[in-house]
């Protein structure tokens, strides 16, 4: 049995899948990235060797993706994340032709096609507004932990307008709010509409289809879920595992890679 | 310029000799400095150079004075002077260099600047308007604007014989005749007319000797890297533009390019993708901004920058030298017209260049300092996604600001461009 891997090195967290060679996950895991981006990497991989019970010799190709793909030194190639988010939400859901990705420091629009090729891709410049970044700094703001920001948005009646684009300003905003008296809930679903309303015109650039996928860190967030199903008017395709998206395409194309040069050394061994 | 033929001494003979023109012209910059000697100020869109050139006055372009400091990685020194001193960090990252030039007294990398006795620009880009005015008050100089009317819609521009095209020309000629009298009155000289064919006769041959390198560059491999060698060939054409040298040294790089392309020498080992930019060189980062594509085996074949920074000469107008002054002005007319036209209604002349030139796709470059080149640039992009089928990639940076210019991100886009061009040349393979 052969095996692949992709290593997704965010800015915040690090994750890896392995597969097998039929395309499902063996092994997977996630860590916070940290300051050492390189030990970040391998303690990941080692990490979800041990989840599939494997050892590294028995992974044949590798590729790192995210900001921190060129540190992944064990890596055999390295695929740009907006490449695998696509990759890997196809594979996810096949019926995906937009992707909406959004991670610690940029939020991707990526359009697809049906094999999940790159048509058009739009990202966020220079500026952390609507991505997880912006939720972080409401997060401080509020004294909250990050897990607990969903549930408690979601219980807003009457949710502020959040104005500010700023990741800077967010922060000084939401306290204008609490000194305003206004209910933590209410702030909070506020800078998800906001974050909403940021990415639905990052998608808008790209194209809408039919069917959308989520991906990325903030996935986990019920409440970011429910606040871009109201704003893009649809049902979005997420799962438990769109977090390790980027990962599981940088497999997929290590597993292509795999299945090729295999396919090349018979063709090969026909024709000598 | 030596004569010299030796194929092997003529492959990068444009790069060298213009980069040996270029430290002479700032070499004579210097010494007018040095002598107090007058200098006009112009721009890259209309300099007017064929009548500055008549009045033997030396050509001062502040737009390559403030973007070589940005090549030259000193910018954000000038930058941080010109916002001490009050201008803001949102304007035009050219316009803050120069004035921290002035504020230098001329002090530059590439030697000392003279103050100007006069400046001439269009109404091509509106920040000429506004940066001219900072040296009438600083300077007590006159400044001319010359008021080029502009396309008046898309598809609506008129030609010889027609009525308005009649008017606007009369329009350009009665404010060449203004400016004249300013030259006179700056100089002491008295205008020559045969001087003026003279000078419009080497302008003659730099815009179709340019207009011919340009269209030269359709050749597969590709002769001369758009956005890099082509930056360098801009400067040449407009520092030199009415004069002999110019119009050598565009000769001589017409030869180098005709016998490249005769022997097939391009500038990359493997050219894989073939591109065109829009909008202005990153110079911040000038080589490494092209490393990321060129190590992809991509090249810029076409700039859009080769078109309205050289003030539409890649239209190769060729003027009438029998009626220099009407001529003169047609010529500006429908060039500094289509520089305009190359910014705000490129979609029209990409969608041609698609098959011209081969394009495998297009990247948009707006910049955070240059609204002029940089508004629409999105629906621009959109626009021509509608009528044609080529990838494009939209990427910001700026022309001086480091600042503004992250290379981690640029790559990032940069890489996931090729990475679909290379899918999408995959799944055309297999079909």
């Amino acid at each position: 049995m052969a095996y692949a891997a992709g290593v997704d090195v965010g800015s915040t967290q690090t994750k890896a899948v392995i597969l097998d060679e039929s395309g499902e996950i063996a092994g997977k895991a996630l860590i916070d990235t940290g300051a050492n981006v390189i030990a970040a990497a391998e303690n990941v991989f080692a990490r979800a060797l041990d989840d599939a019970a494997l050892r590294d010799v028995e992974v044949e190709y590798v590729i790192g993706t995210g900001y921190g793909r060129y540190r992944v030194t064990f890596g055999n190639a390295q695929v740009t994340e907006i490449s695998c988010h696509g990759r890997g939400a196809v594979h996810m859901f096949p019926g995906t032709r937009t992707v909406i990705d959004m991670g610690g420091q940029d939020t991707k629009a990526i359009s697809v096609d049906e094999a999940g090729n790159i048509v058009d891709f739009c990202m966020n410049d220079k500026c952390a507004a609507g991505t997880g970044r912006f939720l972080g700094a409401a997060a401080s703001a509020l004294e909250l932990p990050l897990d607990a920001l969903g549930p408690t948005a979601l219980e807003s009646k009457r949710p502020v307008r959040i104005s500010t684009t700023c990741t800077v300003f967010a922060e000084s905003e939401v306290l204008s709010w609490l000194g305003k008296g206004k209910k933590i809930e209410d702030i909070l679903w506020g800078v998800h509409k906001s974050i909403a309303i940021r990415s639905a015109a990052l998608l808008r650039r790209v194209g809408i289809d039919e069917q959308v996928t989520f991906t990325g860190g903030v996935t986990l967030n019920t409440a970011m879920i429910k606040a871009l199903e109201e704003k893009l008017e649809r049902t979005l395709n997420v799962s438990e595992e769109s977090h390790f998206m980027g990962a599981l395409g940088a497999a997929l194309f290590a597993l292509d890679e795999i299945l090729s040069s295999r396919s090349l050394a018979k063709s090969q061994e026909a024709s000598s | 310029m030596t004569n010299q033929t030796n194929p092997e001494d003529l492959v990068g003979r444009g790069n060298r000799e213009g980069s040996k023109l270029f430290r002479q012209w700032f070499a004579e910059l210097d010494e007018t400095a040095q002598q107090g000697g007058q200098s006009a100020y112009v721009f890259v869109m209309g300099s007017f150079n064929e009548i500055l050139k008549t009045f033997d006055l030396p050509v001062v372009f502040p737009e390559i004075n403030s973007l070589q400091t940005a090549v030259r990685r000193v910018a954000h020194e000038y930058l941080s002077e010109a916002e001490d001193y009050g201008y803001s960090p949102d304007i035009c990252g050219y316009v803050k260099a120069d004035v921290a030039i002035q504020l230098r007294d001329g002090e530059h990398p590439m030697g000392r600047i003279p103050k100007p006795s006069l400046a001439v620009f269009t109404n091509a880009c509106n920040t000429y308007i506004k940066w001219a005015e900072i040296w009438e008050r600083m300077y007590q100089i006159p400044i001319v604007t010359i008021d080029v009317p502009g396309t008046r819609e898309a598809d609506g521009q008129t030609w010889r014989g027609d009525e308005d095209f009649e008017n606007d020309r009369c329009y350009i000629e009665a404010q060449t005749k203004e400016l004249i009298a300013v030259c006179e009155r700056v100089t002491g000289k008295k205008f020559d007319i045969d001087k003026l064919r003279e000078v419009l006769g080497y302008a003659n041959d730099v815009s179709a000797y340019w207009a011919r390198i340009l269209e030269l560059n359709k050749s597969r491999p590709s002769l001369f890297n758009a956005l890099t060698d082509g930056t360098a060939y801009l400067g040449v054409a407009n520092g030199f533009r009415g004069t002999r040298t110019g119009a050598e040294y565009f000769k001589r790089l017409v030869e180098e390019m005709e016998y490249k392309a005769k022997h097939g020498i391009g500038t990359l080992a493997d050219e894989q993708y073939r591109l065109a930019i829009v909008g202005v060189p990153c110079y911040p980062i000038f080589r490494r901004f092209t490393e990321l594509f060129t190590e992809w085996n991509g090249t810029f074949v076409a700039s859009t920058y080769l078109w309205f920074a050289s003030g539409g000469a890649n239209r190769g107008f060729q003027y009438d030298l029998n009626k220099p002054l009407e001529s003169l002005a047609e010529g500006i007319l429908i060039s500094v017209r289509d520089a305009m036209d190359s910014m705000f209604y490129q979609d029209r002349i990409l969608a041609d260049a698609i098959d011209e030139f081969a394009l495998d796709g297009i990247i948009y470059h707006p910049i955070k300092s240059c609204r002029t080149t940089s508004t629409g640039l999105a629906d621009s992009r959109r626009y021509l996604a509608v009528k044609r089928d080529i990838p494009s990639l939209y990427i910001e940076s700026d022309m001086m600001d480091r600042r503004v210019v992250s290379e981690a991100q640029l790559k990032n886009r940069i890489d996931a461009f090729f990475e679909g061009l290379a899918s999408r040349r995959q799944k055309a393979s297999i079909s």
